[in-house]
C-alpha cells in the first residue's frame, strides 16, 4: 500500500523543523503508527527516501525503541508498569487478572480489542501505583478488581473526547467540563492524566 | 522546615497550564529581565546560585554551561526530559502542573548560551505531556516568546519538543543526542564531552527539566537570594518523588538539608499502618539501599553520598518489612537487562547473567554457589562498562546482599520466598 498523501505531509512537515533531517527518523516513525496502529516493512523504505538515508536504517532506529510495534495490535494497548514502585502497590495482582482474562503479556483480546503488555521499564508514575498506559494515556491507582471493569468499559478510561489534543484556548475549559457520568447519573471519578496532577 | 514550595508555588491554582495563567503568577518576567542582561552575566548569576543538576548526577549548572568553547556556533540546548529512573516522576509533575515555568527556563538558558534550536527531549511514555508541552511552545510563540526577535530584543530561539520511544538509556546525554540525530539510543565515548562536539558534532548543553525550571526563579531573585535556601553544599530546593508502603505518595518539593525522616514522617505522613520500615532508595532504582539508621541523613547530595549512596534523580522509595529484596533485585535487575542498549559486552552479558541468577534465586532454584557468584558477575560489571547503566545494575542488588546477605541465602533450594512466607520455627 502506498504511503498517503497525508502522512507523506506530515513526515515531510517534521523532517523540516529539525537542523538535518535524519533526526526526524522517531518523529516519522511515530506519525505511521498513530495513522496505521503499526509499522510495517514498507513504511521504513517510505521514510528512508523522505529523509534521504537507507531503508535499513529506518529499520535499526524502530527495532531498538520498545514503544515501535511492528505488526498490528487490537484496537487498544494496555501497557502494565511492574518495576518496584508499583509492584509494592500490588501490580503483580492485576497481571494475574489480565492473563486469566485475555492471556500472557503480549496477547490480544479474542475479539481483537484489547492487546497488553507488562513492562519493567518504569512508566513515572510511581507514586499512583499500580500504574498503566491505556493507548499511551495513563490510568492509575487500579485494583486488580478494577482490570475487569476497564475491559468490559474501556472508553470509560480514556481521556474525554478530544482532551488529549485540546488546543490552547479551551485548555482549562476541558479540564472542568470532562467529568463522566455513570448510568445512574452520579459523578464517577475519572481515571487517567487528571490523577497526575494529584500529589 | 516543611515543605519549601518554589517550583511548585502555584500548583493547583487555575489554569497555570496556560500561558495566561503562568502570566498571572509572574511568569515569563524572569525572562524579559533575563534578555537585558549580557550572556555573561547570566552564567556568573547561576554560578553563585549554587545550582546542581537535577537529573542524577548533580553537576554544578553555571560550571557546565561555562565549558562551551568561546567562539563557536552553532550551539544547541537540549532539555532532558527522559525521566525513566525507576521511582521518579517529578519531571513529568513538573510538565503536567506548570509546563511554561519549563519552558521559560529553556529560553533563559537558551539566551544566557546564545542557542537557536532549543530541544526538549521527552520520553515516549509521556505521551500527553509531549502534546502539553507542543501546545505551550505555541502559545508561548503566538505570543512572540519563542522564534524570531524574542520580546522585540534581537535574540531568536526555535524550540522543538521531540518525543522519544521507550529506551531508558536515552536518558544518559550522548545517547540522547543520538537519538535525537535520528540513530539508535547509544551511548558516545566522552571525551569529547557534549559542550565541545554534542548535536550534530556542535557544542551543547544538556539540562534536566527540574534544573532549567528553576532558572526563572534564580534569574527573578538572584543567585545570593537562591544559595540562602537549602544547605552549604546542595542550595536551593529539591521536588521528592515518593512512593512505597507509606501513606502519601506523591511529589514533595523539600529545601536541601531536611531529613529524610522528616520528609518520610511529616510529607508523606508515615508508614501505611501495620507497615514497618525495612530499607528504603534515596535516588531511584540505580541507587545504593539504605536502612531505618539512614533515615537522620539530611537531603544533600554529599551526605547522602558519604552514607554509600545517593540522592540520585530525587526518587525515595519506602520499603516495608513484607518485602522481600530479593525480589525488589530481580524486577531492578530486568529492568537493566532489558535497557541495556547491547553496546558494551560487560553490560550487555553481565545483565543477562545477573538476571537470570535472580530470576532463579528467586524462585528457590538457586545454590548457595551459584548466588557466590552475583558477586563476581557485579564485579565484572561495575567500573567496567562504557557507560553508567552498566555501573548502575549493580549497584542496588549489591547493597542489598551486603545489608541483606541472610535473606538471600534463605533463598537458596526455598520452596517458598521466606520474607512472604516465613518457616516458622516449632
Amino acid at each position: 500500500m502506498a504511503l498517503t498523501d497525508s502522512l507523506r505531509s506530515t513526515i515531510t512537515a517534521l523532517r523540516d523543523r529539525y537542523p538535518q533531517p535524519r533526526s526526524a527518523v522517531i518523529p516519522a516513525l511515530w506519525a505511521v503508527q498513530e495513522a496505521e496502529g503499526y509499522i510495517s516493512a514498507e513504511r521504513f523504505a517510505d521514510i528512508a527516501d523522505l529523509l534521504s538515508i537507507t531503508p535499513s536504517e529506518v529499520e535499526s532506529v524502530a527495532t531498538f525503541y520498545s514503544m515501535f510495534a511492528l505488526k498490528p495490535r487490537g484496537r487498544h494497548f494496555l501497557l502494565v508498569c511492574t518495576n518496584v514502585s508499583c509492584a509494592l502497590r500490588g501490580s503483580d495482582g492485576v497481571v494475574e487478572r489480565l492473563e486469566s482474562r485475555i492471556g500472557p503479556s503480549g496477547s490480544t483480546s479474542a475479539d481483537g480489542t484489547m492487546t497488553w503488555e507488562q513492562t519493567v521499564e518504569c512508566l513515572g508514575a510511581c507514586g499512583y501505583g499500580p500504574a498503566m498506559q491505556l493507548d499511551h494515556h495513563f490510568v492509575e491507582n487500579l485494583t486488580a478488581e478494577e482490570i475487569d471493569d476497564l475491559l468490559e468499559h474501556t472508553e470509560k478510561y480514556l481521556p474525554s473526547h478530544g482532551e488529549a489534543h485540546h488546543g490552547a484556548a479551551d485548555a482549562h475549559e476541558a479540564h472542568a467540563h470532562a467529568e463522566p457520568t455513570s448510568e445512574n447519573g452520579e459523578s464517577e471519578p475519572r481515571k487517567g492524566r487528571r490523577r497526575s496532577a494529584k500529589r | 522546615m516543611a515543605e519549601h514550595r518554589l517550583l511548585t508555588a502555584h500548583v493547583g491554582e487555575d489554569g497555570l497550564d496556560t500561558l495566561k495563567g503562568y502570566e498571572r503568577t509572574g511568569g515569563y518576567q524572569a525572562l524579559r529581565k533575563t534578555l537585558g542582561m549580557t550572556p555573561d552575566a547570566i552564567i556568573e548569576e547561576v554560578k553563585a546560585s549554587g545550582l546542581r543538576g537535577r537529573g542524577g548526577a548533580a553537576f554544578p549548572t553555571g560550571t557546565k554551561w561555562s565549558f562551551l568553547p568561546k567562539d563557536v556556533f552553532p550551539r544547541y540546548l537540549c532539555c532532558n526530559a527522559d525521566e525513566s529512573e525507576p521511582g521518579c516522576f517529578k519531571d513529568r509533575y513538573l510538565i503536567d502542573t506548570n509546563p511554561h515555568q519549563l519552558i521559560e527556563g529553556l529560553l533563559i538558558a537558551a539566551y544566557a548560551l546564545q542557542v537557536h534550536h532549543a530541544f526538549i527531549y521527552i520520553r515516549g511514555e509521556y505521551h500527553d505531556q509531549r502534546l502539553t508541552l507542543e501546545r505551550c511552545v505555541e502559545e508561548a510563540r503566538a505570543k512572540g516568546y519563542v522564534g524570531s526577535k524574542i520580546m522585540g530584543k534581537d535574540f531568536d530561539c526555535e524550540v522543538i519538543v521531540h518525543g522519544g520511544a521507550g529506551a531508558y538509556i536515552c536518558g544518559e546525554e550522548t545517547a540522547l543526542l543520538s537519538s535525537l540525530e535520528g540513530y539508535r539510543g547509544q551511548p558516545r565515548l566522552k571525551p569529547p564531552f557534549p559542550a565541545i562536539k554534542g548535536l550534530y558534532g556542535q557544542p551543547t548543553v544538556v539540562n534536566n527539566v527540574e534544573t532549567l525550571s528553576t532558572l526563572p526563579h534564580i534569574m527573578e531573585r538572584g543567585g545570593a537570594w537562591y544559595k540562602t535556601i537549602g544547605c552549604e553544599t546542595s542550595a536551593g530546593t529539591r521536588l521528592f518523588c515518593c512512593s512505597g508502603h507509606i501513606n502519601k505518595p506523591g511529589v514533595y518539593e523539600m529545601a536541601m538539608g531536611t531529613t529524610i525522616r522528616e520528609l518520610l514522617e511529616e510529607e508523606c505522613q508515615g508508614m501505611l499502618e501495620g507497615s514497618e520500615l525495612k530499607a528504603f532508595q534515596p535516588g531511584g532504582g540505580s541507587m545504593q539501599i539504605l536502612l531505618p539508621e539512614h533515615l537522620d541523613l539530611p537531603l544533600d547530595f554529599d551526605a547522602v553520598a558519604k552514607a554509600g549512596s545517593s540522592l540520585g534523580a530525587g526518587a525515595m522509595v519506602f520499603m516495608d518489612q513484607t518485602t522481600c529484596l530479593v525480589n525488589v533485585s530481580m524486577r531492578l535487575v530486568d529492568f537493566y537487562h532489558h535497557e541495556s542498549c547491547g553496546k558494551c559486552v560487560p553490560c550487555r552479558e553481565g545483565t543477562y547473567f545477573e538476571s537470570k541468577l535472580m530470576h532463579r534465586l528467586e524462585q528457590g532454584e538457586a545454590t548457595l554457589e551459584e548466588l557466590a557468584t552475583l558477586e563476581d558477575i557485579c564485579d565484572n560489571m561495575n567500573g567496567k562498562c562504557f557507560c553508567p547503566l552498566g555501573d548502575t545494575a549493580t549497584w542496588f542488588v549489591m547493597s542489598a546482599y551486603k545489608a541483606f546477605r541472610e535473606e538471600f541465602r534463605s533463598h537458596c533450594g526455598a520452596a517458598a520466598c521466606p520474607v512472604r512466607h516465613p518457616v516458622v520455627m516449632v
